[in-house]
């Protein structure tokens, strides 16, 4: 047994967490940041912090991630990284060449009170911005939230620095696309391509973190928003912003600063979620739905008819982010699935109401916890308790599955022994077949493994 | 097709490239750097810049002290709890990511698969996190009864002030099992070496010599710096075992708090990696005498060389007997493959940046099958690692590294191994060598160019250069290389195979080599349509 020490005895933890459901804030930032064009994030910290968040990204991605780092001492940490950040900026101006440096801060810069504003001003006062580069921050204190956290507090950063309203309102939707893989913004931008919508999607890391193997490695990959496009979205119509945890911030931000008016709506997971971001799209963009969609949307609805009895009354547990999360449940639960235990190391309020409103009729039994100690431990406890058929999140949960025997379908991040994230949208109606694949795929070969062999199935 | 670099009469001098190189940097950058890239001379023995600071915003490969005192030394032990006091992410990432293996016995504890953190919050970082601490170590003993729990400090908990040590100190009172923290901050030193210092002075003080027990062997060796990524370790458990030798401990793959807590009670001590544990086997010696010599197990030749020297030391003909029927039966297995894969491979040139010991290591692999090392260097190793130990007493302490404790070691008068002392003695007359470590630079080519701290702007320079066949680094620079049309082989992780080490471990390694240097996709990574004649003249469908 792997986790030979876990056992269903469950003790109440104020202190302990083991095996998170989080991770901390600046790989978030990063990650946002790679989603714009022509930019290299930059970590204002230690630079073991960096080196973690460019590995952890690089294995779930398989691809290259750049980043740079201030890379403090013991000096200063004691008298403040303002002078390594300013060396860095040069340095990286210099040597790299990004068009945007996009600084993000840990909690040793935190905790000693280096303020980013200030250095940034700082820098540009002294010249070491470059005519047409730019710098822009957001402070990631590793100590609040979790790294969904830092990737909303990177967007607010994005759109605070480029978004300007001008005289001329643009016939165009900002889509804030939350915390999902370069293959779900791809998707997205299919699905806006379909239906006419004019847009602004930001951050956009496909092109990025998926791109070709042609013999040249690309620093500046050519995918992300552009810093045009990232500059016009003062002027949209609307903010759609997908996920409540990724990007409330930013659309907020957005309607301060522009006057844009925002709608959060769930990352389009599913039936129901996706049902309804189609349905703003059409609203806030003025169109009709194609029948190319109505067809996908048939697809997914057809499969799940045809396949109802492996899914019916199967016992879920779920781990990961709550934007990803709340939606999923819902899905589950629309094909008669029971997502019953369901943890988030990320904290806020929302998360439990969410759950209660979509679980409390369908699934009365469920239990659903985030924020302290919502951890992987505590999961996989409950599970002692009562199993389950089925797990779905990122990769660490494969010790459960191996030790229980349990199905597993890798989502969420990170997922760092298998391909596919990246390749494959789990977002929109395609998306859903996708999930819903994987789940049949998972729970059939459960079957065929296990079942006795008078009762092996040829056909299923 | 890009022309290789011609080698054939002995390596180019890459001057011109080091200058393309330091054009690019601000002057007082290229200043710095110009003393970490060395163009390799063994007659003359260069003197290279090693462990200082890094340049913030260049790009570096290198992690930190906190990595260095958690992820590597302690990380591998299976037995203790490992708690990382600070915020979520050193223990998230530190969780499972290093591929020490562990194989404990039926019943014994294995907390590998675990991360524990105590998660601090800004409440924390505002009134001190000590509280959460001790309840943190409370819970954690509550639930998984462990032998022992190590604390790690991150960051933050040097500024705020949280004192580990005196909360280990409190909690073991309290629970009565061996509690002890490390100051492995991730902004101490310069790199994850200041943490091999920390872990390594934090072992000696709080479990080596814990355990006075019984021989339990007529050869008891210790394993130092090994770390059994891949299973390396079991490899080398597998020859010691057979040549009748007891390996007591291994630091620390695949390791017990137990077997750490009686490793003083060996009779020679064994470095693999010399950068992370050298502190211990100087210290070991000090206190209890057991002298300690370098070997590496990573090449056949090597782990032959190693085994023998082991024999040596103990000078027993029957253990001599067993070591050299060993070692013609594993070589015979090892020729067979060498043979066949280096017809193969001769000729191809390699280039390798890695941590503290690899990239010196794995040359001796290269050089079985025919390869050139062109260019190396270190993530974070020291002038001695380089330049060999001779240069220690010249080592300027800068700074940056100033503040890492050196231990002051003195002589157990009751457990001290006086025989030893005399063995040592006796030894040395007849030329064996012990305490040395002659570095990685006097084994390298003329004109190979050596590099410390390498980062991405010289790693691009250096591909374009020398055009290297392969290229052996770490996850952050894999996929960066390897997009440039250059097969990585990671040889922190080993790309999740292995083990490399021992007889075996040639022959996986070989094989490696085989499928990455001839394989063939690298040669489709050029579209066809993009040399032939272009089609002139279009119609559209469906348009």
């Amino acid at each position: 047994m792997l986790l030979n020490h876990t056992t269903s005895k469950i003790v109440e933890r104020k202190a302990l967490t083991v095996n998170p459901a989080k991770t901390c804030q600046p790989i978030g930032a990063m990650y946002a940041a790679l989603g714009i064009h022509g930019c290299l994030p930059h970590s204002h910290g230690s630079q073991g912090c960096c080196s973690y968040h460019r590995s952890t990204l690089t294995r779930h991605y398989k691809e290259p991630v750049m980043a740079a780092t201030s890379s403090f001492t013991e000096g200063s940490s004691v008298f403040g990284g303002q002078a390594n950040l300013l060396q860095a900026i040069t340095n990286i101006f210099t040597i790299y060449e990004p068009d945007i440096i996009a600084v993000h801060s840990t909690c040793l810069s935190e905790t000693i009170g280096d303020d980013l504003g200030q250095i940034v001003s700082k820098a540009a006062s002294d010249g070491k911005i470059p005519e047409g580069k730019h710098v822009i921050q957001a402070p990631t204190p590793s100590y609040v939230g979790s790294h969904v956290t830092g990737y909303a507090n990177m967007l607010e950063g994005i759109v605070k620095y480029f978004a300007k309203k001008s005289d001329s309102l643009k016939n165009q939707l900002n889509i804030l696309s939350g915390w999902v893989e370069p293959s779900d913004m791809r998707e997205l931008k299919r699905i806006l391509k379909l239906m006419k919508v004019k847009n602004v999607l930001l951050p956009d890391t496909s092109d990025v973190l998926d791109s070709p193997m042609n013999g040249k490695f690309e620093m500046y990959p050519k995918g992300g928003t552009t810093i045009p496009e990232m500059v016009s979205m003062g002027d949209s119509l609307h903010t759609l912003a997908l996920g409540e945890w990724a990007t409330e911030k930013a659309a907020i931000n957005l309607d301060n600063q522009c006057k844009v008016k925002f709608s959060i709506q769930d990352l389009p997971i599913g039936i129901q979620a996706t049902d309804r971001f189609i349905q703003s799209l059409a609203k806030l963009g003025s169109v009709s739905v194609p029948e190319s969609i109505n067809d996908e949307r048939g697809r997914l609805i057809d499969v799940i008819t045809d396949m109802h009895q492996y899914l019916y009354g199967k016992r879920v547990a779920l781990w990961g982010d709550p934007d990803q999360l709340i939606p999923l449940a819902e899905f589950l639960v629309d094909m008669d699935m029971k997502p019953v235990y369901i943890v988030s190391g990320t904290p806020g309020k929302t998360f439990e109401k969410r759950m209660e409103k979509i679980l409390s009729k369908s699934v009365p039994e469920a239990k659903y916890k985030n924020g302290a100690n919502a951890d992987m431990l505590l999961m996989h406890q409950w599970i002692k308790e009562n199993p389950v058929d089925l797990l779905i999140g990122n990769t660490y949960g494969k010790y459960i599955s191996r030790d229980e025997k349990i199905p597993f379908v890798r989502m969420g991040f990170p997922i760092i022994d298998r391909v596919g994230h990246s390749y494959f949208p789990t977002l929109g109606y395609m998306g859903g077949l996708r999930i819903l694949e994987k789940i049949l795929s998972v729970l059939m070969d459960q079957q065929d493994a296990t079942c006795p062999e008078e009762s092996f199935e040829l056909v299923m | 097709m890009v022309k290789k670099l011609d080698i054939t009469q002995g390596l180019p001098d890459p001057s011109k490239v080091m200058d393309e190189i330091m054009a690019k940097y601000p002057t007082k950058i290229a200043k710095k750097r110009q003393k970490s890239l060395v163009v390799n001379d063994p007659a003359e023995g260069k003197e290279i810049q090693a462990n200082v600071r890094t340049i913030p915003g260049i790009i570096t490969q290198r992690g930190c002290t906190y990595a260095g005192c958690k992820g590597v030394v302690l990380g591998p032990t299976r037995d203790i709890i490992n708690l990382v006091h600070g915020p979520i992410g050193c223990s998230f990432y530190a969780w499972l990511t290093r591929r020490n293996q562990t194989r404990p016995a039926e019943g014994e504890d294995n907390f590998i698969t675990y991360s524990f953190s105590t998660d601090i919050q800004d409440s924390n970082i505002v009134f001190g996190g000590e509280a959460k601490l001790k309840d943190a170590v409370r819970e954690a003993f509550e639930i998984f009864k462990p032998k022992a729990i190590g604390i790690f400090s991150t960051c933050p908990v040097g500024l705020i002030g949280d004192d580990v040590h005196s909360v280990s100190r409190e909690m073991k009172e309290e629970l009565g099992i061996n509690i002890f923290g490390f100051s492995c901050e991730g902004y101490r030193g310069v790199s994850q070496s200041a943490g091999h210092h920390i872990a390594n002075n934090g072992v000696f003080k709080n479990v080596i010599g814990n355990n006075n027990r019984d021989r339990i062997g007529k050869f008891q060796i210790n394993l130092l710096g090994e770390y059994n990524i891949g299973g390396d370790a079991f490899e080398l458990e597998r020859l010691f075992d057979e040549a009748g030798i007891t390996l007591l401990s291994t630091f620390s793959g695949n390791s017990t708090i137990e077997s750490m807590e009686y490793a003083h009670t060996a009779d020679l001590n064994l470095i693999m990696c010399h950068r992370s544990i050298n502190y211990i086997a100087e210290m070991m010696e000090e206190k209890y005498g057991i002298p300690w010599v370098k070997v590496s197990f990573i090449g056949a030749e090597g782990s032959a060389k190693a085994l023998r020297k082991v024999a040596e030391y103990f000078d027993d003909a029957e253990l001599s007997a067993k070591v050299e029927e060993i070692i013609e039966r594993e070589m015979t297995k090892v020729e067979v493959v060498r043979e066949a894969v280096k017809a193969k491979t001769e000729g191809k040139l390699a280039m390798m940046f890695v941590g503290g010991s690899r990239a010196h290591h794995y040359q001796d692999l290269f050089s079985e099958i025919g390869v050139t090392t062109v260019s190396a260097g270190y993530e974070f190793a020291h002038r001695d690692d380089y330049e060999g130990r001779d240069v220690i007493p010249s080592i300027k302490i800068d700074a940056d590294t100033r503040n890492i404790e050196d231990l002051t070691v003195e002589k157990d008068l009751e457990l001290y191994r006086e025989d030893l002392a005399v063995k040592k003695e006796k030894l040395l007359k007849n030329g064996y060598e012990f305490s040395n470590y002659d570095g990685m630079m006097p084994e390298m080519k003329k004109n190979s160019l050596v590099i410390d701290d390498i980062n991405h702007w010289e790693t691009e320079k250096l591909i374009e250069y020398y055009k290297p066949d392969i290229f052996c680094a770490g996850i952050k620079e894999k996929y960066v290389v390897q997009k440039s049309g250059v097969p990585l082989k990671q040889l922190h992780s080993y790309d999740y195979g292995g083990p490399y080490a021992g007889f075996e471990g040639a022959i996986n390694f070989y094989l490696e080599m085989e499928r990455m240097l001839c394989t063939r996709i690298w040669k489709m990574v050029t579209t066809p349509w993009k040399t032939d004649p272009e089609i002139v003249g279009s119609f559209a469908i469906n348009e």
